[in-house]
């Protein structure tokens, strides 16, 4: 693996997104330093998603993305493909596509206009996919595999693209727990190995403040508050956005998130909505 | 879910050797060889037995640099080269432009039920081969036919009609709103054939007997005309299979790929429309080619497009050629149309494979 020292900031200023005359961003100013984790977090519909979008250069926006200092509007799409990759919430699997050519995706910003893979190419991927303990998988096809095989794959194809900072639009959802967790710590191992600037959304609380060094929370399209996971992460913060009594712990730089139950009439309710989410959620994937 | 072990026996697995290519060269042959196979069998099949040793022989002879005796009469041999060589040349170009082109469309649409008809070719060539028809522009030219002229401009109309309308503030519209923008022109061009074939009825029969799709040539002349637009299309589908697979996981993740979604699929859809309206100008409406082709190239071979654009274009060939050798043998000396014939070998062909690769 290649051993890297460039880490590269990213940063907002003004930015803001209108979709269907709606703001779901409103003047989104932050800044990340280059080889840190921004853990963005904020209840559902809160324009988390929008955000990865101006980063990724997908979703039309006002005010200025800066990647590296560089204004990213001009940055042509190729160039900034190289310089930064992206785990799509949803990522769209090619009918019937095995898992080395699914990874071997990355490596197109790359390529020269004709996107044909040369043998550097196939070996760097078959690298990352060994490095994601993902050898024994290359000739499966990628709609066969289980949930938590299926976002290595998507991480894989991400790190393939060999580029200096990494977008996660909810890397984790529709993990259980134990992968969730093993997700997160191989995204945590590569920051560090490869010096990346890591840019994610996570909507679960309680693994959130421990993977993270900075958080912003969004709510409504604006930026509530910022700082590291112990600045961030108070009750009184989560009960204002998030509507739930929650106890925090701060042990060194993490934070661990315990939910408490509601007051049962609420708890009723609120179990209803949150099944409610959840089959909406379900039937969108 | 089980997963496989990964053992060192699998980890050692490695597709960057030999092992893929291998298995594309062995469909590639097998393109060759069927396309090849379908040609002599298509020039030696009609009315006139011509023994198929001699075929081969003639053709042979053909090639640079060889030289054979087929020992063929000046007559069996004018049959060859001025009747059923033609035919047979130009069932393989249309056949590959067909399928070729369904091919491009399925991938840029990321739908195996596109077609090449998708944005209304078959109605722009229908309704300009209607009107050249009923205003018996045949008679006033003389010289040529203009018929597939008519079909070619309607066709080509049809999809930049289809392009503009999907089109807004300079940027190419999704691909939903192209496939709309598709189905309205198509709707609307249909309208407009109809109209006019009501008011002419007298020409119906010719009209029909155009759209059902035939093979017919008079010398080389089809196949002069058609020649040039295949071979647009042919290299423009050979350099687009790179993006066509960096498409298929959709518009937004391809852009953080680095790839131009939109550029990329006004340029394929280009190529492959120039190509199927060349193919339906000289042809009529060929149905089935550009669905089944692909759709088993895929079943058998694999999705990567850089695979099932090549293979879709040798087996189409193939296909089409068989198919004509059929229209004109089985009620010979009458000839069937030729969509009849793909779609009755095609649909229990591609039933067939659809079952093995449920039961796998």
């Amino acid at each position: 693996m290649t051993a890297t020292n460039r880490s590269v900031q990213v940063a907002w200023s003004g930015v803001s997104v209108v979709l269907g005359g709606r703001t779901v961003l409103d003047s989104f100013d932050l800044s990340v330093a280059g080889g840190s984790w921004l853990v963005v977090i904020g209840p559902n519909g809160a324009g988390k998603t929008s955000l990865m979008r101006t980063l990724a250069g997908t979703v039309g926006h006002t005010g200025t993305v800066r990647i590296g200092g560089e204004d990213a509007g001009d940055i042509p799409g190729r160039e900034r493909a190289r310089r930064l990759a992206v785990v799509p919430q949803h990522p769209v699997i090619p009918p019937g596509i095995d898992v080395f050519d699914y990874a071997l995706l990355g490596r197109s910003p790359h390529q020269g206009l004709r996107f044909s893979p040369s043998e550097r190419d196939r070996g760097q991927t078959l690298e990352v996919l060994h490095r994601l303990e993902l050898g024994g998988f290359i000739g499966r096809k990628v709609d066969t595999l289980s949930g938590g095989e299926r976002q290595r794959v998507v991480v894989a194809r991400a790190l393939v693209q060999d580029t200096p900072i990494l977008v996660l639009d909810e890397p984790t959802s529709f993990l259980d727990l134990g992968h969730q967790l093993e997700v997160l710590e191989l995204i945590a191992e590569l920051r560090t190995e490869r010096s990346l600037t890591v840019v994610s959304t996570l909507h679960d609380l309680t693994v959130a403040g421990q993977f993270a060094d900075r958080m912003a929370v969004l709510d409504h399209g604006r930026l509530i508050t910022h700082g590291s996971p112990a600045e961030v992460l108070t009750p009184e913060m989560i009960a204002s956005h998030w509507g739930v009594h929650a106890h925090t712990e701060v042990d060194g730089g993490s934070v661990t998130v315990t939910v408490r139950r509601r007051q049962q009439a609420s708890a009723q309710a609120s179990s209803r909505s949150i099944r409610g989410q959840s089959d909406q959620s379900r039937s969108r994937s | 879910m089980t997963s496989p072990p990964a053992g060192p026996g699998v980890a050692r697995y490695r597709p960057t050797g030999s092992d893929r290519s291998r298995l594309g060269g062995c469909w590639l042959s097998a393109g060759i060889a069927s396309v090849l196979v379908a040609a002599v069998i298509g020039v030696a099949t009609g009315p006139v037995p011509i023994p198929i040793w001699q075929v081969v022989l003639e053709l042979v002879d053909r090639l640079p640099l060889i030289g054979v005796d087929s020992s063929l009469s000046p007559a069996d041999r004018a049959i060859i080269w001025d009747l059923r060589a033609p035919r047979v040349v130009l069932g393989l170009l249309v056949g590959a432009l067909l399928a070729g082109s369904g091919a491009a469309y399925q991938g840029v649409f990321r739908n195996p039920l596109a077609d090449p008809y998708l944005l209304g070719i078959a109605a722009g060539a229908g309704l300009g081969a209607t009107i050249a028809i009923v205003t018996r522009l045949r008679d006033a030219v003389g010289f040529m036919d203009p018929v597939p002229l008519a079909a070619f401009v309607g066709a080509l109309l049809a999809v930049a009609a289809a392009g503009t309308l999907s089109t807004r503030r300079g940027s190419t519209g999704s691909s939903a709103t192209l496939i709309l923008a598709g189905v309205a022109v198509a709707n609307f061009f249909t309208a407009i054939q109809t109209f006019i074939q009501q008011q002419n009825s007298e020409t119906l029969q010719q009209v029909f007997a155009w759209i059902l799709g035939r093979l017919s040539t008079a010398g080389w002349g089809e196949v002069r005309l058609l020649a040039p637009y295949a071979v647009i299309c042919v290299v423009g589908l050979l350099l687009s299979v790179g993006p066509l697979d960096v498409l298929a996981v959709g518009d937004e993740e391809a852009t953080t790929l680095g790839l131009r979604p939109r550029t990329i699929r006004r340029l394929v859809l280009m190529a492959a429309s120039l190509g199927a309206a060349a193919a339906v100008a000289v042809s009529g409406l060929i149905g089935f080619v550009g669905l089944v082709v692909p759709h088993a190239v895929r079943m058998l071979a694999g999705t990567s497009h850089r695979r099932v654009v090549p293979l879709s274009l040798l087996f189409g060939a193939a296909f089409l050629t068989l198919a004509d050798v059929l229209a004109r043998t089985v009620r010979s000396p009458a000839e069937l149309p030729i969509g009849v014939i793909t779609a009755f070998i095609g649909a229990p062909f591609f039933l067939l494979i659809l079952r093995r690769q449920a039961t796998s």
